[in-house]
Order: C-alpha cells, then structure tokens, then sequence
C-alpha cells in the first residue's frame, strides 16, 4: 500500500463528505426553480449544519445511550461507504476490501441503527417511522442486489472498482441489461433516500412522513450528524449509479495520476450537476405515491432489475 | 380468369350494394351476385374437372382437389343464403329491428366476406391465406354486431378480440413457416410463401421450427374453426348476429378456418415426419366434440344450442383430420360438406322459426309443426340429419369416422359415442316439443324462403345413398394429400 | 462507428426498450400513458426497422419503417387521442389491476418466451436473431395486458401492441415478410381498427360506459 494510495482515498473521502451537503443543496434548488420559487443559496445546507452545530443539545429523558450513539455510527456508516465507492479513483485502500454486497450491508447497518433509536424514546412518529423505513429498506435491498448483480454479471466481479475497470475499458457501448437496471436503480435511489414518490423531505406531514418521523427526536449537533449523513447517502447512492452506469471519468488502475485525478474530480462534479438536476425534475413531475403503494413501486423496481438479468443472459447466448 | 370473376366480383357487388343500398332491390341483387359467382364457380369446377389442378397467375392462386369442392359448397350456400335472407331480413325489417342503412351493410358486408373467404380457399399464398381470415373476421365483426343491442355488441367485441388475439397468432405462426422456408426457397421470386412450393421441398423445412409455427397456427386457426377452449365467441356470435350469419359463419367460415389448419398441417406433418400435429387434432377435436356436447344440454336460445353442436361437429371433423389416413380424411372431407349444408338449412328453420314464436329462447317456440308446417319440418328433418340419423349424409360420414377410430385408437371410441349419444338426447329433446305441441302464434308475414332448407337436406340426403363419382374422386385424391 | 458489432448491440438496445415499454404498458393505469408509451413503442420499432434495412441492405424494409413511422407512431396514436377526447375519457384509469402480481407473470412469461425462442434463434441467419425471444415477449406481455384489463380502449391499446411485437419479430427473424403481406397486413390493421372505433361509440351508447365489465352477461347459466 503505498502513499499515493492514501492520498488519494483520504481525498477522496474528504471529497464526498464535503460536497455532499452541496449535492443536496443543488437539488433543493433545482426544484425550486421548477415550482418557480425563489431558489435558497447553495450554500445553505452548511449553514444550517453550522446553526445546529452551534446549538445546545436537548435530549428525552427516556433516551439510552444509544440513541446518542446513533448519529455518530450513522454518519460514520455513511463515510466508510464514502471511502468504498469508487467515486473518482478505483485504487482505493478500502474499495479493494469490501466489494459491494459489504457495501449493502453496511447500509443496512445504518437503517437498523436508525429504527433503534428512533424507537428508543418511545413516541408514537418515532416507531411509525422506523416501521415505515424497514419496510421499504426490506423491499429496497433485494432490488439493489439485482441492480448490482446486473453489473457484476457484465463485469464478473462483485466489487464496485473492478466493475468500473472493466466497462471504462471496453468501448463507450451501454449494455441492453443495464437499461433496466439502470431504471431499477433510480427507483431504488428515489426510495431509499426519501424522496418523493415515496417520501417527501420538505415536509412535516405526520401521516406521511418516514425519515423525518425518525430524526424527530434530535437536535443540535445529533440532527447535524444526521442531516448530514443522509446528504452522505444520497451523495453515495448518485456515485454508486455513476459507478454502475457512467463510469467514465473515473480514474482507472494504472492511469491516476495527479492530471486523471482532477479530470475524475471534474467529472463527478459535471455529472453530480447533471444527476441532480435530473432527481429534482423527477420529483416535480411526480406525486408522491401513497404508502401502501411503495411495495408496488418497490415491487416494479426489483422486476425490472431481474428483467434487465433475463435479457442479458438471452442477448448473450 | 374464373378466379378473377370469384373474387372481383363479390368486391364490385359489395361496392354497388354500398353506395345503392338503400334501395329495394339490394337484396335481390345481392341474391344476383351470388348467383352469378356461383355460375362462374361452377365454369371454374368445369375446368378443373378437364385439365386438373391449375396454378393462375404467377403461381398465386391454386385449385386442386382439395379446395375445389370446398369453393364450390362455398358459393352454394353462399348463394342458397343469399335467397333466404331476402325474405328473413324483410320480416327484420318490417318488425323494425333494423332499418335501412343498416341493411345496406348487412348485404354490402356479406359480400366483403364472401370474397374473403373465396381468397382465403383459393390462394397459394399462405400470407394472403391470412389476410383473407383477417378480412374475413373483420367483415363479419359489423355483421354480429348488426342489431346494436347490448348482446349483440357484447358477442361482436369478444368475437372480435378472441378472433384477433388467436389471428396474431397466426400471424406469428406464419411467420415461423416462412423463416422456415426462406432457408430453402430464398427471399428472391417470392415463392418462399406459396404453398404449392412449400409442399414441394416440406421435407427439408427444419422440423423444430415447423412444429413451433404449427402449435401457433394451429391455436390461431383454431380459435376461428371453434376447438374448445378457444370457442367462447362461437355461440355468442351465432346467438346474436342476424341468422343469415349465423347460417354462412357456421356452415362456412368455420370449414375455411379448418381448411387453413389442414393445409399447416399436410406442411408440417411432412416436414417433423412425425404424427405430432395429429395427435394436437385429435386432441383439440375430442376434446371439442365431448365439451360441446355437454354444453348442448344447457342451452335455451335455439341459436346458441345450434352453435355449440357446430363447435361438437367441427370438433368430430378435426378429430378425424387428426387420425389422418385415406378412409378417415374421406370421412371429414364428407363431414365437412354435410355438415356445412345441413347446419345451414337448421340456421335458416330457426331464424324463421324464432320470427314465427318473436323470441329465441325455445321455451317460448312451440307447435311449429301446426302453425307453419315447412318450418316445422324442416326444423325437424335437419335436426335429424345433423343427430346423424340414417339415411342422411352426416350418418355415412359419422359411421365412417367412428369405424376409423375404433380401429385405430379404441380408447377414443366410447367418448365420441358419448358424445355424440348425449347430442342426440339432448338436441331431439329439445327439437321435439318446439316442432308439435300447441301454440297460437300467427304465422309470418311474408312466406319463409325454404326452397334452400330442402334443397340442402336434399343434397344431404344424396350423399347419405350415393355419392357422385366426381365428388368422391375429389375426396380420394384430397385424402392422399393430407395423408397422415 | 459502424462496426456490425456496433449495429448488433444498438439493435439489442433498441430491443430491449421495446420490452421495457412493454412493462410499463402493464404497470400503467392510465389510458393516456399508454397511448403514449404505444406511439414511443412505434418510434422503436421504425429506428430498428431503418437499422436492419441498413444493415442488411434491404429498400423494402425502409417502405415498412416508413410505413410504420406513419401508422404507429402518427396516425393510430393521433387517432386513439382524439377518440378519448371524443369519448371523454381521458382521465380514466383503470382500478382493481394487482400491478405487482401482473407484472411477475409478464416475467414469467418473458422466460417461457425466451425458452421457445431458442431453436428459432439458433436457426435464424438474420443479425437480429437473438431478438426473436424478445418479440415473442412482447406479443405474450401485450396478450396479457388484453386479459388483465377491463376497459375497452385498453384492451384495444393492448391489441395493437401485439402487432408491434408481430412486426419485430418478423423483422428480427426474417428481414420482414414480402411487402404484399406486409401491406395487407397493414391494410388489416387500420380497418380493424376502424371498425373498433366505430365500436366505442356504439358501446358507450348502448352501456353507457366503456368499461367491459358491464358485458358479462353473455355466459352459460
């Protein structure tokens, strides 16, 4: 392992925890901008995450440990997915440790954590929401799995650096299989990260809402680390998309040095642009689906992403 | 250029009845046309009796022995239903179930159909051969729907939806045979389509893929000949379309639709050199004759119990297809022609018959026999011929059909005899009370047009006693081509 | 650019979408959405037609694309809108479809059609044969749809879209059939349609609604 090697996981991580705010503020915008509202700055996200780290912390004196714990081990979770994700070099330190599967898990980690404490103090939102979030992270993963199986099919490997060698590598072609999977993906990232066809994160609708029923009970610094972690994830799910579907621009094995580094950089950024104006028109075409719909939602996603398999194999043969 | 008079001439007539249709001659003209295509059918058999099979124009129509008979029974009863229709649609009209303008595309349709049907029996071409069962679905779909009730709507859409889900595939199944034999015949000259050619080399065509068209075919053109499951349309359609249709759709449509299959399977049986595809018939044909016999005990509309005996006969005829061989393909040759005229001379008793009572449920029809005597005989007669009892034609070809199973698959005889026990007991009991009894209802305006319901049990009654020799020949030399 | 491999993989592509607008055919409800997804479908089908006439240097299979682009994906869609607006059900959406349980025996028929497609592919010569299996999905997936829904204008929707997998699969498997089958077919199609829409307006008069569920009453006692 040499240094070079964690100079450039070490910005890379530093890259995805400073920007992910960022990603989040531009899509807030974008939507703004399509409901012809006056749009908040960019840099908003950050001041409220400097207003909250600012504040005194209030906590329920029913809440155990864990429940303060939380926060950290999400934000944590969220950060070593961050240094995972071949985000814009696939010769990473950790990369090469946890392939993607790790990855999902890590993730479920994450949500188990969250539902704890969000039914740790015992109020009606907090369970609701963690009820509500399980449920959807149950229908999520098997979709993810086969949005990824798709990939690893094409690449024949289950980590995420050798699937972005591999199709950077061969031409610029898109796979009829990853169509589907691709539109699989979308509808993954959309529920996972509680954006609008299954939640809304703008609001604070009772009967609607998932994860902000969960992060009811923070404050302060708590909510700061959440918030932020959630930026994290969302920040993560977009890389992983590039990783599967638009890997190029990413720096390859063999071809990062200091030029490819800042052309990956430039590249995330152009397409973290791209995606987030995507997401956002998305979100403003689209009602928010009741939640007895999400399983259906769900249920498409996970079908398409088997279809997408089912094609491969057939096309192949 | 017989040809060109059977097909164009239906067209034109079908045009002329279009634009002058409202006039009180369109069904005499209609009756016209049909007769004069029957005169030209008739040169048309003349010649084919001189010189044999002929191959017209640049291969793409054919007459052999096979269809020769068939285009024949075809004008016949095309033209026999034209002359019924003139009295029956009169009384329609008068009762005021249907007005004018609807006339006018009741004859102009039925005109369309005719040459459908006419193009269907007569090309070579099996891509045209769908086309023509197309046409032929398309312009019977208004025909159905022709009263605009809500039954008659609701028969029309399901017979259009089932027929057009089945054509597809057909469609599909065409396409199959014709990647088939464009590895054999080429893209070039456009023979790789044209049956006379495709028979000619069936056996290099690639078994696998003839089998898989065969299943498409066989279930497209199937669900048009009526084999149980894919019958739900038949009795709605007959129930409920005026009965000059029921009578061309049932004693003629369904024959077509079965020619088509047969025509698949003389292709495919000689390229799989298997007995497969009549194996399929067999089971599709038994499984026919036993549904639609049990489904005549529930019946109480008299065109509805008519259409599912014709789902059981056309059932027996594809049984025997299926047992293949020369005596038994005689036999479903036979049965296709008795068939035909007997179901259609019934159809044309019992739209009269139902005029006579103003309903078609049976329970209201009574005493036919003192009220009108020709309709009740003839209801009678040809609910005798169709049971099979002897000395009609339907008895010969049934005996023959059931001798042929008997010795080639006995396990298949004590279900046709089921069958064919419980449609007699069921149709007769049915038949009887409707035919004597008492009633009071008076008799109908204009005089029934029964000349063609005698004129068919007639002709059926020959073919019990005496089949002509050139007939039989027809029959002989159609058996060895489908072989089997 | 132009590499045969290059052509291939965009007419898989071109395939694969097909299958997907299929699906979303089944997962939609609204009659609207699927005339569009039905004009997008005819879009698809014109580029790959116009591909395989490239590729395999074929003029007659630029007269069906042409013929195509002008059917499918102006006339009918054009048509099937106006109908809707005529009938004044645009809005409608279809209720009671178990969309989830739909879609996994589409799936499930998408397999049982590769799995006859097969021995078809493995004889066809075209470039387009591994394409085959997804044609004949298409054509089960559009028969499913038909079976599925209860409203007229669906099942109609559904109908046509069986043809579209038709004409793919003749393409994908034989370069197209001979161009007077082709055009009868066509010929077939636009009549049969006619006679369809000619058939709304006699339905909704007589019931009122265009819902097939008020023609039930059809059936053996």
């Amino acid at each position: 392992m040499s240094a070079i090697t964690i100079v450039r996981q070490l910005s890379e991580v530093v890259l995805a925890i400073a920007i992910a705010p960022l990603f989040g503020g531009w899509i807030a915008q974008c939507r703004a901008w399509l409901q012809s509202r006056t749009a908040p700055p960019l840099i908003q996200p950050y001041r409220m995450l400097r207003k909250l780290f600012h504040k005194d912390a209030a906590l329920a004196t029913t809440a155990s440990p864990l429940f303060r714990m939380t926060p950290y081990i999400l934000f944590g979770t969220m950060v070593l997915a961050a240094a995972i994700i071949p985000s814009i070099a696939t010769d990473l330190t950790f990369a090469r440790a946890a392939d993607a599967i790790a990855l999902i898990g890590l993730f479920a980690t994450a949500r188990v954590f969250q539902s704890l404490a969000a039914m740790d103090i015992g109020t009606a939102f907090g369970s609701m929401g963690a009820r509500r979030d399980m449920m959807i992270g149950f229908l999520a993963e098997p979709a993810l799995l086969m949005v990824l199986f798709n990939a690893f099919l094409l690449s024949g490997s289950t980590a995420l650096p050798s699937v972005v060698d591999v199709r950077t590598m061969h031409s610029f072609f898109v796979d009829p299989s990853l169509l589907f999977a691709a539109i699989a993906f979308l509808m993954v990232l959309l529920a996972e990260n509680a954006r609008i066809p299954i939640d809304n994160p703008a609001t604070h609708l009772e009967l609607t809402m998932i994860h902000e029923a969960m992060a009811l009970e923070y404050s302060a610094r708590h909510l700061a680390l959440l918030e932020w972690a959630a930026n994290l994830k969302l920040f993560n799910y977009a890389c992983i998309g590039f990783a599967l579907f638009l890997p190029w621009g990413i720096a390859t094995q063999g071809r990062d040095g200091g030029v490819a580094l800042a052309v990956a950089v430039g590249a995330l950024l152009v397409k973290l642009v791209l995606a987030g104006a995507v997401l956002a028109l998305i979100e403003a075409l689209s009602a928010k689906l009741r939640i007895f719909r999400a399983p259906e939602y769900l249920a498409i996603s996970f079908l398409l992403a088997v279809l997408g398999l089912l094609v491969h194999l057939l096309l192949e043969a | 250029m017989e040809i060109l008079i059977i097909l164009g001439l239906p067209l034109l007539g079908a045009l002329l009845l279009a634009l002058f249709g409202p006039q009180r001659f369109a069904a005499d003209l209609n009756a016209g046309i049909s007769m004069v295509t029957l005169i030209a059918v008739v040169f048309l058999v003349m010649r084919v009796l001189q010189h044999g099979s002929i191959l017209a124009l640049h291969e793409q129509f054919f007459v052999d022995s096979f269809n020769v008979f068939l285009v024949a029974l075809t004008a016949f009863v095309g033209f026999t239903t034209a002359l019924f229709s003139r009295p029956y649609m009169r009384i329609e009209e008068q009762r005021g179930r249907l007005n004018a303008v609807r006339l006018r595309l009741y004859h102009s349709m039925y005109q369309v159909f005719m040459a459908a049907m006419f193009l269907a029996l007569l090309t070579n071409n099996m891509g045209l051969l769908w086309v023509a069962m197309e046409a032929a679905t398309l312009s019977t779909v208004l025909l159905v729907s022709l009263y605009r009730t809500r039954a008659s709507l609701e028969a029309a859409w399901k017979y259009f939806i089932l027929c057009g889900v089945g054509i597809a595939q057909a469609l599909f199944g065409t396409i199959l045979l014709y990647l088939a034999a464009e590895h054999v015949l080429g893209r070039e000259g456009m023979t790789a389509l044209l049956w006379t050619h495709l028979n000619a080399v069936k056996g290099e065509l690639e078994p696998r893929v003839l089998g898989l068209a065969f299943v498409f075919l066989l279930v497209g053109y199937g669900t048009k000949v009526g084999l149980a499951p894919l019958h739900n349309w038949l009795p709605d359609a007959h129930a409920e379309g005026p009965t000059p249709v029921s009578a061309v759709l049932s004693g003629l449509l369904l024959n077509v639709a079965l020619y088509a299959v047969i025509r698949c399977k003389i292709l495919v049986e000689g390229s799989i050199g298997t007995y497969l595809p009549g194996h399929m018939l067999m089971g599709f044909g038994l499984l026919s004759a036993v549904f639609g016999a049990f489904f005549l005990w529930r019946q109480r509309d008299i065109k509805r119990l008519f259409g599912y005996s014709s789902i059981e006969h056309m059932g027996i005829i594809t049984f025997a297809f299926g047992i293949g061989g020369s005596i038994a393909n005689f036999a479903a040759l036979l049965h296709m022609t008795v068939h035909s005229l007997t179901k259609s001379s019934i159809f044309f008793a019992a739209g009269h018959a139902s005029q006579t009572a103003q309903t078609q449920q049976m329970d209201g029809i009574r005493g036919l026999a003192s009220i009108s005597p020709t309709i009740g005989w003839g209801l009678m007669l040809g609910s005798l011929a169709i049971l099979g009892m002897p000395p009609f034609g339907v008895f010969a070809s049934e005996f023959l059909i059931l001798t042929t199973a008997m010795r080639e698959h006995p396990w298949t005889t004590p279900l046709l005899l089921i069958a064919l026990g419980v449609a007699f007991a069921a149709i007769f009991r049915k038949v009887q009370p409707m035919v004597f009894g008492d009633s009071d209802a008076p008799p109908l305006s204009h005089s029934p047009a029964l000349i063609p319901v005698f004129l068919h049990l007639a002709i059926v009654l020959m073919l019990g006693v005496y089949i002509p020799f050139v007939l039989a020949e027809w029959y002989r030399a159609a058996s060895l081509l489908i072989g089997g | 650019m132009h590499s045969p491999y290059m052509i291939t993989g965009v007419l898989n592509l071109l395939a694969a979408s097909l299958l997907l607008i299929s699906f979303a055919m089944l997962s939609r409800r609204r009659t609207q959405r699927l005339i569009t997804l039905f004009a997008w479908q005819g879009v698809v089908l014109f580029a790959s037609t116009c591909l395989v006439g490239y590729r395999a240097d074929l003029t007659e299979l630029y007269y069906s694309a042409a013929l195509t682009l002008l059917l499918k994906v102006i006339a009918l869609p054009w048509i099937l809108h106006r109908l809707i607006h005529r009938l004044g059900v645009q809005w409608d959406s279809e209720p009671l479809v178990n969309i989830p349980a739909t879609m996994l025996v589409g799936l499930g028929l998408v397999i049982f059609a590769f799995g006859l497609a097969q021995p078809i592919s493995r004889m066809a010569t075209t470039i387009t044969r591994n394409t085959i299996g997804i044609a004949l999905a298409v054509i089960f997936l559009a028969f499913l749809m038909m079976i599925t829904r209860r409203r007229a204008i669906t099942q109609v929707i559904g109908f046509l879209a069986m043809e579209n997998g038709l004409f793919f699969a003749a393409t994908s498997a034989t370069y197209g059939m001979p161009m007077v089958i082709e055009l009868g077919i066509a010929l077939d199609l636009l009549i049969g349609f006619f006679i369809l829409g000619i058939f709304f307006f006699q339905i909704r008069e007589q019931f009122d609604s265009l819902d097939l569920s008020n023609m039930e009453s059809l059936k053996e006692e």
